[in-house]
């Protein structure tokens, strides 16, 4: 009894500790040496949402690459001095390309990638790049749009709510999105936001829930990434939307659609750039035009002419006709923020730091 | 605000508190006893995934719950081995039990991602649950959150009320001394740390199939770490332990609310650090205020056990 359970013990702390790494020397790559590469996530690949949608990448990526390529990946690394040392070992371990699939890993990322010059590295939803170092991102706020317009179209109450994690630019920018492709059908729906402070905690995701629709929400939002909002939408009768995978399982009737990722395509044409030899830093912002963004089948709840009017815009959003940002957008306070005719550029997006008419929050 | 909107709030709060006081009212035991288990998050993981794996199963919600209950009493005896047999120490094992834990319910939580669980079903006392407003918030939940009562009521009659907790305490307070009476320390200290391991356990099983029925990887998301920190916040009592779980809970909800309310000019940022901000306060107080020197730590808490023979 007391040997196994010491060797299991060992073996599941060293996981954790992020030394199930392949081990051995660094050995200088020759022809025969499959690539090897690193990922780092921050939450745990049965998240359901975010880190799973990740980790589906990486499983396409050798199963396109079999033999050639050497996955290893490390879950539910904290943004913050522990990841620029899971990192360090992924470099120092000889992977030549590492993706680093959180926004707050952007400085360990660009530190690590200053130490081994001649690793690749990949890190999502970050804007700062360097010779070695490429950025990719999805256009979310593309999906977000979608929603927004399919749930200010079913909402009774004109109250969405919103479970948003980590105060950056990138979650404002979806909220903002939601609510603008709300108001456009609902002139007076108001997009509810309740922060949690977390990418990832299902208990306080669900109870985030019961508080906003205690308070008169009836369509629910998230931009967290447990499937637990959805099933509270599920078990409280009202409807809702998954986040980064088709959450439908715990929602049969709730789930209206879900922004579900798409990593493949994107992480098996940068691997073939390092075999090819032709990789090079580049700021990727790809949606549902390039396919890194898909919306989940709609649920039942969805009637037919809404779903034709949400194919409408995704096939706007995918031609360049549909502009999600497209002014006249007036701030929380109601001053003019973008004039009619303007729209915001990229940059202004990926700054993003002001809420828009019709969020509370 | 009335009392209706209060409500709803309220039934949060008990949801959100009850996970954190089946954990903590079985680790207060533990300690009780001399032994720091650090392997908390671990044992609830255990019992989350074993109790989701066996009501799915079975189809037996009520045996899911034993399953977790045992699942987490499983993890605690490797503990026990470990740290009370072969003396290894408390704090690294506790570590590695949390370490282990997560690994494993991952391990068997693989497949069981994805598949939905009915939510564990609410026992209504009848006529009682019929009282307006007292009625949903004292008499009508499922049984885990009547059990986490009934133990803190049990844990605390036992420790004060009974020949077995003195036992329990003496030998938290003096192994040495309850050994040269002729008491076995070690076996007291397995059954204590059995029943940590057991709340745990059902701590678990209320996260994966009440709180949020569904299994998904770390779904404690550090709640046994809470409940570690509530038992010292609690100076080992088994009423402080529910004041707190309540206080806890009732806070982190609250900001939930108040956010969802339109927030009252407070950033978010500030409001998600209440309750750790009340914790603070709270054990500032305790230790500066008159009762200072009563925090009833147990004197042998973390030592292993060597008797002189």
């Amino acid at each position: 009894m007391i040997r196994p359970i010491d060797r299991r013990t060992f073996l599941a702390g060293s996981a954790a500790a992020g030394l199930t790494l392949a081990s051995g020397p660094f050995r200088g790559a020759s022809a025969a040496d499959p690539l090897k590469i690193g990922f780092i996530y921050v939450g745990p690949v049965g998240d359901f949402g975010w880190t799973h949608g990740h980790d589906m990448g990486r499983k396409a990526v050798e199963a396109k690459f079999g033999d050639a390529v050497k996955t290893t990946y490390v879950e539910n690394v904290a943004e913050g001095p522990d990841a620029e040392r899971v990192i360090r070992k992924l470099a120092a371990d000889g992977n030549k390309m590492i993706f680093t699939t959180s926004f707050g890993y952007m400085e360990a990322t660009l530190k690590v990638a200053k130490q081994f010059p001649k690793v690749y590295f990949e890190h999502a939803t970050g804007f700062k790049t360097a010779p070695n170092v490429s950025v990719y991102n999805s256009r979310f706020y593309q999906g977000r749009a979608v929603v927004g317009h399919i749930a200010g179209s079913l909402t009774k109450t004109g109250k969405i709510g919103y479970i948003a994690s980590v105060p950056i630019p990138e979650v404002v920018m979806g909220i903002n999105a939601t609510a603008i492709a709300a108001r456009k059908v609902r002139p007076d729906a108001e997009v509810k936001v309740v922060w949690i402070n977390s990418w990832y905690d299902p208990g306080k995701e669900g109870d985030a829930a019961k508080a906003l629709i205690d308070q008169g929400v009836d369509i629910m939002t998230q931009h967290t990434d447990s499937p637990a909002p959805l099933q509270i939408a599920e078990q409280r009768g009202i409807l809702g939307f998954g986040q980064a995978s088709d959450m439908k399982a715990y929602a049969p009737k709730a789930q209206l659609s879900a922004i579900v990722d798409v990593w493949a395509p994107y992480y098996i044409q940068r691997v073939q750039d390092v075999i090819d030899g032709k990789w090079t830093s580049k700021d990727t912002w790809d949606g549902l035009k390039e396919g890194t963004l898909e919306m989940a089948p709609y649920g039942d709840a969805v009637p037919e002419a809404l779903r034709a009017e949400a194919d409408k815009i995704k096939a706007g959003i995918i031609d360049g006709t549909y502009d999600c940002f497209a002014g006249p957008i007036k701030d929380q306070a109601g001053e003019l923020k973008v004039a009619e005719g303007k729209s915001l550029a990229d940059g202004d997006l990926l700054g993003m730091k002001w809420y828009v008419e019709g969020v509370s929050a | 605000m009335t009392f209706d909107a209060l409500l709803p709030m309220l039934l949060t709060v008990i949801t959100a508190a009850t996970p954190l006081l089946l954990a903590s009212i079985g680790e207060l035991v533990t300690e009780k006893s001399g032994v720091l288990n650090l392997g908390v998050e671990g044992m609830m993981l255990a019992g989350a995934v074993i109790g989701f794996a066996t009501t799915v199963g079975t189809g037996s919600a009520f045996l899911g719950i034993v399953a977790a209950g045992i699942a987490g009493m499983v993890m605690a005896f490797a503990f026990g081995v470990l740290t009370l047999t072969l003396m290894a120490n408390q704090v690294a094992t506790g570590l590695a039990l949390t370490i282990f834990g997560i690994g494993l319910s991952s391990l068997i939580g693989a497949s069981y991602v994805g598949v939905p669980v009915e939510k564990l079903a609410k026992i209504e006392i009848p006529g009682l649950s019929a009282i307006p407003v007292l009625g949903p918030l004292l008499f009508d939940h499922d049984p885990l959150v009547y059990l986490s009562v009934a133990i803190t009521v049990a844990v605390a009659w036992f420790m004060k009320r009974t020949r077995g907790g003195l036992i329990l305490r003496a030998v938290g307070e003096s192994d040495l001394s309850a050994h040269s009476i002729g008491y076995d320390v070690i076996k007291v200290r397995y059954m204590a740390v059995l029943f940590g391991g057991f709340t745990s356990g059902l701590a678990g099983a209320y996260l994966s199939l009440s709180y949020t029925p569904m299994w998904v990887e770390g779904m404690t998301a550090g709640r046994g770490w809470i409940a570690l920190a509530l038992v010292a916040f609690a100076s080992w009592r088994p009423w402080r332990v529910f004041g707190g779980a309540y206080i806890f809970g009732g806070v982190t909800i609250l900001q939930l609310y108040l956010q969802g309310a339109g927030g009252i000019g407070i950033p978010a940022q500030v409001m998600n650090m209440l309750p750790y901000l009340a914790t603070i306060i709270v054990l500032t107080v305790i230790s500066a205020g008159p009762w200072r020197g009563r925090l009833d730590a147990p004197a042998c808490l973390g030592k292993p056990f060597r008797p002189a023979s």
